[in-house]
C-alpha cells in the first residue's frame, strides 16, 4: 500500500480559486465589451485583444526573467489588460495601447510585488501616465457611428462642463453608451449588469460601488448640477463597479470599502466641479487607494476575546 | 450581530443507517491517552487474562480517564506508540479470543448524589465524545455547582460526513433524555438546550418529541453553517453569550456536553459498562459502502473497512474525525480511539490539495472567521517572527476550525501557520513570564540586602 498523504486540517477545500474569481470578473466585463463594439465598431475588439495580449505577456515574461513563480495564467492579467482597454479612447494609437499595458503590468503590479501586493490599480495607474504622457490621442473621443475617422467630439461631462448643450446626449444615449468616451465606460447599462452579476457571485459587495455612486449623486445634487449626467457618464460606473473593488487596492471590510466610497466620491466630485478635469475617476480611485492602508487599520475587524477573564 | 461561518458540502450520506457491529477484531491496540490530559497508568502486563470491561489504565492526576478493556482476551504486550501529536504513549495490545466476554466485576454504579454522580462518570472512563476527548468527569465536577445556569447539549454535527452524533439521537434518544434527567438530578440544572443544525431532521424531529414531554429542555435548531459545533460559535448562538479569549463555557454560566456524551453517561448509569466501544461513521470517497458501525476502542482503522463494503479505490488520506478539523493519519494500523466519531478514507483526487497560489489580499478569510481573526495578517507576522503582533491578533483565540483555509481562493494554509503562530506566541509568552520573574527575583535579592 501506497503512503498516505498526511497534512494539517482542513482536508476539504472550498471551489472557489484566484482563477474562477477572475474568471467571473471576465464575464462581468463583457457585456461591455461587446457593447464597444457595437458603439465604437471593430476596432475597439483590436485594442481590448492587444492590451489583453500585452498584458499577459509581459506578465509572463517578467517572471520568467525574474525567475518568480509564473502566474500569468491566472487570468488577473487578463482582467488589467480588459480594464485598461476600457479606458482608453478607442482611436489610441496600438504602440500606446501597448506601452500602457507594459506599464500597469510591470510598474505598477510587478514591480511592487505581484498579484495581491501593489497598491495602485494597475489599470487606473496606467491610464494616468499616459494621460499625462499621450495627452492627445488619450482626449480624442470618436464619435460613435463614424468609424475609424476620427472625428473629435467633447464627452458628455465635457459638454456639460462648458456648458455646450447641443452636445450634451440625452439621458437614453447615456444610458445606452452611443455617446464619446472611453471605450468600456460608455455604456450604464452594461456595467451595471456586470456589477449586479459580481455581486450575486458574491466576488465584491454592494458596498463600496453603491456608496461611491450615491455620493456623487448626493453631491451633484448639493451644488446643483443635473445628477443623473453626473453619475451616468465620465467613467464613474465603470470605475465604482469594477475598479474601486479591487481586492489588493481597496479596503477589504465592510467600513473600509464604505469610506473608500464616500472618499472616491468626494475626489471625483472636487475634481470635476472645481478642478480642470471634467472627469476624476481615475485620479479619485488613485488617491484613495493610497489611502487604503490607513483606512484598512482603521476598520479593521476585532477579534471577539468576549469580556475580560474572570 | 451573527457569527460568521462557511457552507461546507454536508455529505451526511450515512444519516439513513443503523450503526451495524462489526466483526471482533484480532487484536486491539488501546493507548493510554486517547483523553486531554495526563496519561492513564497501565494495570495489567504480558500474559494478563482480560474480558471485556476490565481496567486496563487507571486515571492518574486530576485530569485524566481510566481506560479499560474493549475485547476479551489476552495481553499480547505493552508496548509504546507514537501518537498523532508526535509524543510517544504507552499502549496495550490485546489479542482478542473472539468471545466477548463481559467481565463479572462491571454493575450499574450505585449513585445518590452529585459526589457520587462525578465518581461514577469517572468510573465510566468517558471523555468528550465529540472530538475534544476532554475527561468529562472533571467537566461536570463544577466546584460551585450554583453557577451552572443551563447545560447545551452539542448535537450541531457540523463536519461534513459524520451522523454518529445523529445516529445517537435517533437510536438511543431515551439515554439522551435519561442523561438529561441525571444532570437535572445530580447537579440541580433547570434548562437544557440541544444545539443541532437544520440539516438533521429526523434527528430534530425525535428530540422535539421527548423534549415537549419535559418543561425544561429546548431543541434549537440552527442553520447547517460550520462551524456551528465549535464550543463557543455553539454557546453564542444559543445563548449568545460570548465566552472570554482563555476563558470556559462556565465562565458565562453553562456547560456543553456532546449528546453522544451525555447518552452514553446515561447508558452506563444504567448497566455499569464502561466506554469500550464507539459508534462511528465509515465514509469517504475510496469507501464502497458507507456505514455507520459499532467497533471495539482499538480496533486498527483497516479492520472498519470490511464493516463498509472495502475499499472503491485506493485510499490516499485517511481521516479520524471529519475533513474540517480531522486529523490525518500515518498508517491504517491507528486504532480506534474513544473520541473517534468518524473515519474518512479519501480517494486520491479528494485528498489531494489545490496548488498554494499568492495571496490576492481578498479578504476572505477575515470575513469568514467566526472569531474576527486576521489569518493574513497572522501569516505575516509569523513570517515576520513578529510575537508581539501575533498577541495582539489574538492568534491564541484560533479554534482551528478551518473556515479561512477553505474559504480562500488563493488556497493559503492558514491553519498551518495560525498553529505555527500559536506556539510562537506561547513560547515568547513563557520566556517573558521566566524572564519577568526572574527580574521579581532579583529585586527582591536587592531589596533584601539592603
Ligand atoms: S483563524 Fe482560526 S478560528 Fe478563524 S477561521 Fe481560521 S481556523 Fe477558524
Ligand atoms: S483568503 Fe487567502 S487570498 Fe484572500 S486575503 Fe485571505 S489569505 Fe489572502
Amino acid at each position: 500500500m501506497s503512503k498516505l498523504i498526511s497534512s494539517v486540517s482542513p482536508h476539504f477545500y472550498g471551489k472557489r480559486t484566484t482563477q474562477t474569481i477572475m474568471l467571473d470578473v471576465i464575464i462581468a466585463l463583457l457585456p461591455a465589451a461587446v457593447a464597444s463594439v457595437i458603439i465604437f465598431g471593430l476596432r475597439s475588439l483590436l485594442v481590448i485583444a492587444v492590451c489583453i495580449g500585452t498584458c499577459v505577456l509581459s506578465e509572463f515574461l517578467f517572471q520568467k526573467l525574474c525567475k518568480r513563480e509564473v502566474t500569468a495564467m491566472d487570468l488577473s492579467a487578463v482582467v488589467t489588460g480588459m480594464l485598461l482597454a476600457f479606458n482608453l479612447p478607442v482611436s489610441i494609437p496600438i504602440w500606446q495601447a501597448v506601452l500602457g499595458s507594459v506599464t500597469a503590468i510591470i510598474v505598477v503590479k510587478q514591480l511592487f510585488g505581484g498579484i495581491g501586493q501593489n497598491f495602485a490599480n494597475p489599470a487606473i495607474t496606467a491610464r494616468i501616465i499616459m494621460m499625462t504622457a499621450f495627452s492627445g490621442s488619450m482626449t480624442t473621443w470618436t464619435m460613435p457611428g463614424n468609424g475609424a475617422d476620427a472625428v473629435s467630439s467633447p464627452t458628455p461631462l465635457a459638454a456639460a462642463a462648458k456648458g455646450l448643450k447641443d452636445a450634451m446626449p440625452s439621458y437614453q444615449t447615456l444610458f445606452l453608451g452611443n455617446h464619446g468616451g472611453c471605450l468600456g465606460e460608455t455604456c450604464a447599462l452594461a456595467i451595471i449588469l456586470g456589477g449586479i452579476y459580481l455581486v450575486i457571485r458574491g466576488v465584491i459587495t454592494w458596498h463600496t460601488p453603491v456608496v461611491y455612486v450615491a455620493t456623487v449623486a448626493l453631491m451633484s445634487f448639493i451644488c446643483g448640477k443635473d445628477v443623473l449626467y453626473q453619475v451616468l457618464s465620465g467613467g464613474l460606473l465603470l470605475g465604482a463597479v469594477f475598479m474601486a473593488t479591487d481586492y489588493a487596492t481597496t479596503p477589504n471590510t465592510k467600513w473600509g470599502k464604505v469610506v473608500f466610497g464616500v472618499g472616491c466620491g468626494l475626489i471625483t466630485i472636487l475634481i470635476r466641479f472645481w478642478g480642470n478635469l471634467p472627469e476624476g475617476v481615475s485620479f479619485s480611485i488613485l488617491i484613495m487607494n493610497i489611502l487604503t492602508p490607513y483606512i484598512s487599520k482603521l476598520t479593521r475587524s476585532k477579534p471577539l476575546v468576549g469580556g475580560a477573564k474572570k | 450581530m451573527k457569527l460568521h461561518g462557511i457552507k461546507v458540502p454536508h455529505k451526511k450520506n450515512t444519516a439513513g443507517c443503523k450503526p451495524v457491529r462489526i466483526p471482533v477484531p484480532e487484536r486491539v491496540v488501546i493507548p493510554m491517552s486517547m483523553h486531554i490530559g495526563k496519561l492513564a497508568k497501565v494495570t495489567v502486563k504480558k500474559g494478563d487474562e482480560l474480558k471485556v470491561g476490565q481496567l486496563i489504565g487507571e486515571a492518574d492526576g486530576f485530569v485524566s480517564s481510566n481506560i479499560h478493556a474493549s475485547v476479551s482476551g489476552v495481553v499480547e504486550k505493552v508496548d509504546e506508540m507514537v501518537a498523532s501529536n508526535g509524543s510517544k504513549v504507552p499502549c496495550v495490545i490485546i489479542k482478542s479470543d473472539g468471545k466477548q466476554e463481559m467481565y463479572e466485576g462491571l454493575k450499574a454504579p450505585d449513585v445518590k448524589d452529585f459526589q457520587s454522580f462525578v465518581q461514577a462518570v469517572k468510573e465510566s472512563g468517558v471523555v468528550g465524545l465529540g472530538g475534544a476527548g476532554f475527561p468529562s468527569f472533571v467537566k461536570l465536577g463544577v466546584k460551585d455547582l450554583s453557577k451552572v445556569e443551563a447545560v447545551i447539549i452539542n448535537a450541531a454535527e457540523c463536519e461534513p460526513y459524520i451522523t454518529s452524533d445523529t445516529r445517537t439521537m435517533i437510536d438511543k434518544s431515551d439515554f439522551v433524555f435519561k442523561g438529561i434527567d441525571a444532570v437535572r438530578k445530580f447537579m440541580g440544572v433547570k434548562r437544557f438546550i440541544i444545539g443541532v443544525e437544520n440539516n438533521k431532521r429526523e434527528a430534530i424531529e425525535v428530540m422535539q418529541k421527548s423534549a415537549e414531554k419535559t418543561d425544561d429542555v429546548e431543541v434549537h435548531v440552527m442553520p447547517s453553517i460550520y462551524p456551528q459545533g465549535g464550543e463557543k460559535v455553539l454557546v453564542y448562538n444559543t445563548v449568545k453569550r460570548i465566552i472570554p479569549k482563555g476563558g470556559l463555557p462556565l465562565d458565562v454560566g453553562v456547560i456543553v456536553t456532546n449528546v453522544t456524551t451525555l447518552a452514553f453517561i446515561a447508558e452506563y448509569l444504567e448497566t455499569g459498562v464502561p466506554l469500550v466501544e464507539k459508534c462511528l461513521t465509515v465514509d469517504g470517497s475510496a469507501v464502497k459502502e458507507p456505514k455507520n458501525v459499532i467497533a471495539p476502542i482499538g480496533t486498527p482503522i483497516k479492520d472498519l473497512i470490511e464493516g463498509a463494503g472495502g475499499f472503491k479505490s485506493e485510499p490516499a488520506k485517511v481521516l479520524y474525525g471529519g475533513p474540517m478539523m480531522g486529523i490525518a493519519v500515518p498508517s491504517m494500523d491507528e486504532p480506534v480511539l474513544k473520541n473517534t466519531n468518524a473515519v474518512i478514507f479519501m480517494d486520491e483526487k479528494e485528498a489531494t490539495p489545490p496548488k498554494t497560489t499568492p495571496c490576492i489580499s481578498c479578504g476572505a478569510c477575515v470575513s469568514h472567521c467566526p472569531f474576527r481573526l486576521d489569518p493574513r495578517e497572522i501569516s505575516r507576522a509569523y513570517k515576520l517572527k513578529d510575537a508581539e503582533a501575533l498577541e495582539a491578533l489574538c492568534v491564541d483565540l484560533c479554534m482551528e476550525c478551518g473556515c479561512c483555509s477553505y474559504i480562500c481562493p488563493a488556497n493559503r494554509p492558514l491553519v498551518q501557520t495560525n498553529k505555527l503562530g500559536k506556539v510562537m506566541l506561547r513560547e515568547y509568552l513563557n520566556e517573558k513570564k521566566a524572564r519577568q520573574e526572574k527580574e521579581n527575583k532579583e529585586k527582591e535579592k536587592k531589596e533584601a540586602k539592603k
